[in-house]
């Protein structure tokens, strides 16, 4: 059984012929060939697969491809505005937010919808808008910095 | 001339590529008519296969099918310390999840579906889950006695010591539980293989095991097999030997199929499979004088090294050399031993047998501490070693070592005095009980004893076309920051700009043998050459006379195309040969261990909660002097990765064992901390240079790993106010945490 | 990734009536919310059925409302949407905390009140909240329609009262219309992404109105019926003494039946049943 899929990616109208039942991650990096989103764990655990549907996060690998149809979804290729990077990216490089960097598509969609939700998230609220992402390199306190550095930036930045 | 590099904490040189995904990785690599690859395992722990049959209902004649009958017995091993692990396993199984036969086809849902089609006839053997019945020899599974390896480490007469009148005898007991290293990313390889030749790509930390191995297998000449580090998501020691496995897997697939051959776990694969760190026991005797000052120390260190030797015998060299700490004890006497057990094989993860020897000295410490009335840090200051003292490997401490200042520093850092005084006071009437500890430890930097002699690394600089050096080294990038901290090496020792200096990829045909990228080497051992093959290359544009000093880097930049142009190509290599003065005896197992220490103190401030028995740490110290920082950013963060790994080892990370097989294989019921989980992780340096390192840089990848188990404790037992052999087992979960908690409490209650 | 794509249907009707009418073919359907217990059970292999339905698209189920004296709450609310709810907040306080101590965002946004409660799990964060509610639960089939009471809806580990043609569509909880003092603690080893080891939550209303649920350590979440009884005669007598905070906590730990598992032992889950539930209590002392 296959279905047509239909969505919008990074702002690209696609559409898939998949079977429904199909992950949306695999979807992603198997017929539209965006492997920055990846499979940490595969159950929604680890957040390596997190990509903006809707505007809303979710775990990719969680979503059958037939929920994504009509959906508007956006990964870590979607993030930045051609060669310009993101706050939250350029703040990753800065203030060593990546290290080996699986798991930092995640983690940066994680921090760009925290910082949509959130204009200027105190500790708290960063720990907890991140707390779905699972990081084994960085301890986190990197990524808070980074965090914090991306919210500053877009705060000055009209 | 550019600012100085060294220090400055430059952009990651692969930084980008990571922030917007971009960075390739080995499942985001596609090959056309690629098969996909996987492996059916052992289901039981010890048995004898007596047949295989293939269930209907599989296209079974589409499928390749490889067993040990396809690998010629002489070459059935991975080419490893004592090659007695094989790739696939013929008859005899002994452990869980053992590889046993390989499947390809192109299409993976059918190739799982086959998996499950694959049926195993076996007996069952007796199998062996714990440390002393392998002592017991209950039954020998390994060899005549279930040894790997023992080590006997002495200095002066113990027993003279011991049976001294004046002393006070310690005794305890520790153990340490097997941790999973839990990388993003999960292995993983793709191969391309045929009669003559063998390429394989893979996420890997060590390119020249992987040569090394499918070497081995394959019997091909050494230029005949490639092995390239793709992109690689952590590894932590968790991609030191088994990627080995792994490529000469997909390799002999691929070979039987004339496809090349992926082979990616997932996750569940990943956990139950694929090696952890060494659970570990170790005994303490300890005789101490009524002042404090420790005489002797026996120790007894025992490592689970599951079912093959692999690397058991390095890791517990490593364990042993550390086990006595950074005190300065005139007798000591180390057994140590790494016995064979039923587990899938345990092995590298970083600290490599340090975590485990130092939680039971840093415990034990606090236990001999409360023996003679000390404070635990008045204990410590006693005991420290200094410059011109000696190890237990009778290694004299040649610089400057000042453990006191940092264990005076770490602890103002941690506020340790007042907070000390503040729980105290406030624990009797709270629910919620607080302490603080701390551990004091040091850590080696490169192989133990003769390794880095007989490892002899080499590294290369080239120049490029486009006037740039090319750094060209075995060394991985796995997280750590090797690309930008070669970088920043080169460009200094040069002279040049950041952007002037590229790391090659690490593939076995460009770039020469620097050894494997563990044991906290890359940066001291390798960096060094880095270095002396950058001015290897300024060498050469001098003594041909295009470039004099000084020079800008535009003038060097000309200077290597011009040499290109007219001479041909620019490449310099250099060789690692050990420091004037290091010396290393195997047999008596003395001398200089390592070519030098890292040396630190970490502080936790603990909370435990005695309404449902969890411990979370609040406040973190960590202070050590790991020689010049070349990155202070990749540094901390280095460290801040250490110890939240070190968090999990001691209260969260519990491997769950049934029958030998990890039974909480998924992310979701092994439990590693959570950004909400650590607590603020404050990274102190000293830095005091270190003569041979790169411009004075000693390692620092492993040290955070020693730390942390052991202060948290400490600082459980402060909060409790008592000590309880509970509190003697890491990991430390709440399930354990809730006997002390319990006994202490109501014997208060009782004394009330 | 051990679930095969192809082997599974996945269809996304457009309306309630035409989801209850494949349901009502007895094919053996499984119904899809968000997919966070469904597609986990996929990706493991272990998802038996072969016929999925999806309701996500499914807008009728979703929305917070108070509909006469009651907080009525659709199905495929996640709990992102009980977080940000102010009737929850107001309404079903319990609730609210049962969501913000769930998972984390990715999985807030997907995870359904409706799946939480069809996916029967005695580790559930929201059914131990969902019963100091005393929440119902609307099942709707083609054929009808029929409030349960939740507290009566589990029947026993991963078995309910629905029948396979029905469909979890609303649930309700009576509006707060006196003073309720609440109290919700899931322990979990780490503070997020956690699978709950004990759970436990309770209110009381008008000074003695009691309910008291527990989460992990039962085959089902359970009320505690006793403790109920003896906190509810206990406070109406005006009397909560240490003594009878004892007494009804031991009553407390003989309802629950925890088990050993990968997650912990029935030694740690009962006694931290005790501690908490003595917690508990000593919060309505205060």
């Amino acid at each position: 059984m296959k279905s047509q899929v239909r969505c919008s990616v990074n702002g690209a109208a696609c559409s898939f012929e998949v079977p429904p039942m199909a992950r949306l991650l695999d979807v992603l990096r198997e017929e539209a060939n965006l492997t920055g989103t990846k499979e940490g764990c595969g159950e929604g655990e680890c957040g390596a697969c997190t990509v903006i549907m809707d505007g809303r996060i979710v775990n990719s690998c969680l979503v059958p491809a037939l929920q994504a149809d009509g959906s508007t979804i956006t990964t870590i290729e979607g993030i930045a505005k051609g060669n310009v990077l993101h706050a939250v990216q350029a703040a990753f490089i800065s203030h060593g937010g990546a290290q080996c960097g699986m798991c930092t598509p995640g983690m940066v969609i994680a921090a760009v919808d925290l910082l949509t939700r959130v204009v200027n998230p105190d500790e708290n609220q960063i720990r907890e808008g991140l707390a779905g992402n699972i990081c084994r390199c960085t301890g986190y306190t990197k990524i808070f910095d980074a965090v914090r550095e991306a919210a500053r930036l877009l705060a000055s930045t009209p | 001339m550019p600012d100085a590099l060294v220090g400055k904490s430059v952009p990651r040189k692969e930084g980008p590529d990571k922030v917007t995904g971009r960075a390739r990785y080995i499942d985001d690599m596609r090959m056309p008519d690629a098969l996909y690859g996987v492996t059916v395992r052992s289901p039981v722990a010890r048995g004898r296969l007596r047949g295989v049959s293939f269930a209907d209902g599989v296209p079974w004649n589409e499928i390749i099918v490889v067993s040990a009958a396809d690998i010629p017995a002489e070459r059935n091993h991975v080419a490893l310390l004592t090659n007695d692990q094989p790739f696939l396993a013929a008859t005899e199984l002994r452990h869980a999840e053992e590889p046993v036969l390989l499947l390809a086809h192109a299409d993976r849902h059918l190739l799982e579906r086959a998996r499950n089609a694959v049926r195993f006839d076996i007996e069952k053997l007796p199998a062996l889950f714990d440390i002393d019945k392998s002592l017991a020899k209950d039954p020998v599974i390994w060899g005549e006695d279930n040894i790997f390896k023992e080590y006997n480490l002495t200095k002066g007469d113990v027993d003279a010591v011991f049976a001294r009148a004046d002393i006070i005898v310690v005794e305890g007991e520790y153990s340490t539980g097997a941790q999973e290293q839990l990388y993003i990313e999960n292995n993983g390889v793709i191969a391309v293989a045929d009669e003559n030749s063998v390429t394989v790509w893979g996420s890997l930390q060590c390119p020249y095991y992987v040569h090394k191995a499918l070497l081995g297998l394959f019997g091909l000449p050494a230029d005949k097999i490639r092995v390239v580090q793709t992109e690689t998501g952590g590894g932590f020691g968790g991609k030191e030997e088994y990627p080995s496995l792994i490529a000469g897997h997909a390799a002999l697939l691929a070979r039987k199929a004339g496809k090349p051959v992926k082979m990616i776990y997932d996750r569940a694969e990943d956990m139950v499979a694929t090696t952890k760190r060494h659970p570990s026991r170790t005994k303490h005797r300890t005789a101490v004088t009524k002042d404090g000052t420790i005489v002797a120390m026996d120790i007894d260190f025992v490592i689970d090294g599951g079912a093959y030797n692999t690397l058991s015998p390095v890791v517990l060299s490593r364990g042993t050399i550390h086990a006595a700490g950074p005190y300065s004890i005139d007798n000591v006497r180390i057994r140590a031993r790494a016995v064979a057990t039923s587990h899938p094989p345990h092995g590298a993860f970083r600290g490599f047998g340090a975590p485990q020897s130092i939680f039971g000295l840093e415990r034990h410490m606090n236990k001999v501490a409360r023996a003679v009335g000390l404070t635990p840090e008045a204990l410590r200051l006693k005991n420290f070693i200094k410059q011109g003292d000696t190890t237990a490997t009778h290694q004299l401490i040649k610089e400057p070592v000042d453990m006191p200042s940092i264990l005076r520093r770490a602890l103002a850092e941690a506020d340790y005095d007042a907070k000390r005084e503040r729980f105290a006071r406030e624990n009797p009437g709270r629910s919620v009980k607080r302490g603080i500890g701390f551990a004091s430890f040091m850590h080696g930097s490169g192989f133990t004893g003769s390794g880095e002699k007989y490892l002899a690394s080499v590294v290369g600089a080239t120049g490029t076309a486009e006037g740039k050096v090319r750094v060209l080294a075995a060394s991985t990038e796995i997280g750590q920051g090797t690309n930008t901290i070669f970088t920043q090496i080169a460009a200094q020792a040069l002279g040049l700009d950041w952007d002037d200096v590229e790391v090659a990829q690490p593939d076995t045909s460009v770039v020469p043998n620097s050894g494997p990228t563990v044991a906290s080497r890359t940066t001291m051992v390798v960096g060094k050459l880095v270095e002396q093959a950058a001015l290897g290359i300024k060498q050469i544009l001098v003594q041909a006379g295009l470039l004099s000093e000084p020079y800008t880097p535009q003038q060097f930049r000309a200077a290597v195309k011009k040499y290109i142009a007219t001479v041909g190509s620019l490449r310099s290599m250099a060789q690692y040969s050990p420091p004037d003065g290091i010396a290393w005896d195997d047999q008596s197992y003395r001398g200089d261990a390592y070519g030098t220490y890292a040396w630190a103190v970490y502080v936790a401030t603990v909370a435990l909660d005695t309404v449902t028995y969890e411990a979370r740490v609040e406040d973190f110290v960590a202070l050590q002097e790991v020689g010049r920082v070349i990155h202070p950013v990749l540094a901390a963060g280095q460290i801040e990765g250490g110890v939240a790994q070190g968090i999990g080892f001691a209260l969260y990370e519990n491997v769950v064992w049934r029958e030998g097989r990890m039974a909480n294989g998924q992310f979701t019921n092994y439990i590693v901390p959570t950004s909400v989980d650590v607590p603020a992780i404050r990274v102190f340096f000293d830095e005091v240079p270190y003569p041979h390192g790169p411009s004075g840089a000693k390692g620092i990848g492993e040290l955070p790993m020693d730390g942390p188990a052991p202060a948290i404790v400490n600082a459980i037992e402060e909060a409790l106010g008592a000590p309880h052999p509970a509190l003697h087992h890491v990991p430390l979960m709440p399930e354990q945490l809730m006997d002390a908690v319990d006994d202490l409490l109501s014997a208060r209650r009782k004394s009330a | 990734m051990r679930g095969d794509a192809h082997a599974h249907t996945l269809v996304a009707p457009a309306d309630l009536d035409s989801a209850l009418a494949l349901l009502a073919d007895n094919k053996g359907h499984r119904v899809l919310a968000g997919g966070t217990d469904v597609m986990v059970a996929f990706e493991r292999g272990l998802l038996r059925d072969a016929r999925l339905i999806s309701i996500w698209q499914l807008d009728e189920l979703r929305g917070i409302a108070t509909v006469g004296r009651h907080l009525t709450i659709g199905a495929l609310t996640t709990y992102t949407d009980l977080i940000e709810s102010s009737l929850v907040a107001e309404h079903a306080p319990t609730l609210a905390a049962a969501a913000r101590d769930t998972a984390a965002v990715a999985i807030r946004n997907r995870g359904t009140i409706g799946g939480n409660i069809a996916n029967a799990s005695p580790a559930a964060d929201l059914p131990p909240a969902l019963l100091v509610h005393d929440c119902e639960v609307e099942l709707r089939s083609a054929s009808g329609a029929r409030w349960v009471d939740y507290a009566g809806f589990h029947t026993g580990y991963k078995t309910t009262v629905m029948r396979p043609d029905e469909l979890i569509v609303r649930v309700r909880v009576p509006l707060v219309d006196a003073p309720m003092r609440h109290f919700y603690r899931k322990v979990g080893t780490r503070r997020a992404q956690a699978i709950s080891k004990v759970c436990i939550s309770a209110s009381v209303r008008r000074g003695h109105d009691v309910r008291i649920a527990f989460g992990s350590v039962a085959p089902t979440v359970v009320r505690a019926r006793i403790v109920e009884r003896e906190l509810a005669s206990a406070l109406a007598a005006g009397l909560l003494s240490t003594e009878a905070v004892s007494r009804i906590v031991a009553l407390g730990v003989a309802e629950a039946r925890p088990i050993d598992d990968i997650r912990s032992t029935a030694e740690y889950r009962g006694r931290v049943t005790r501690n908490l539930l003595r917690e508990c209590l000593m919060s309505f002392v205060a």
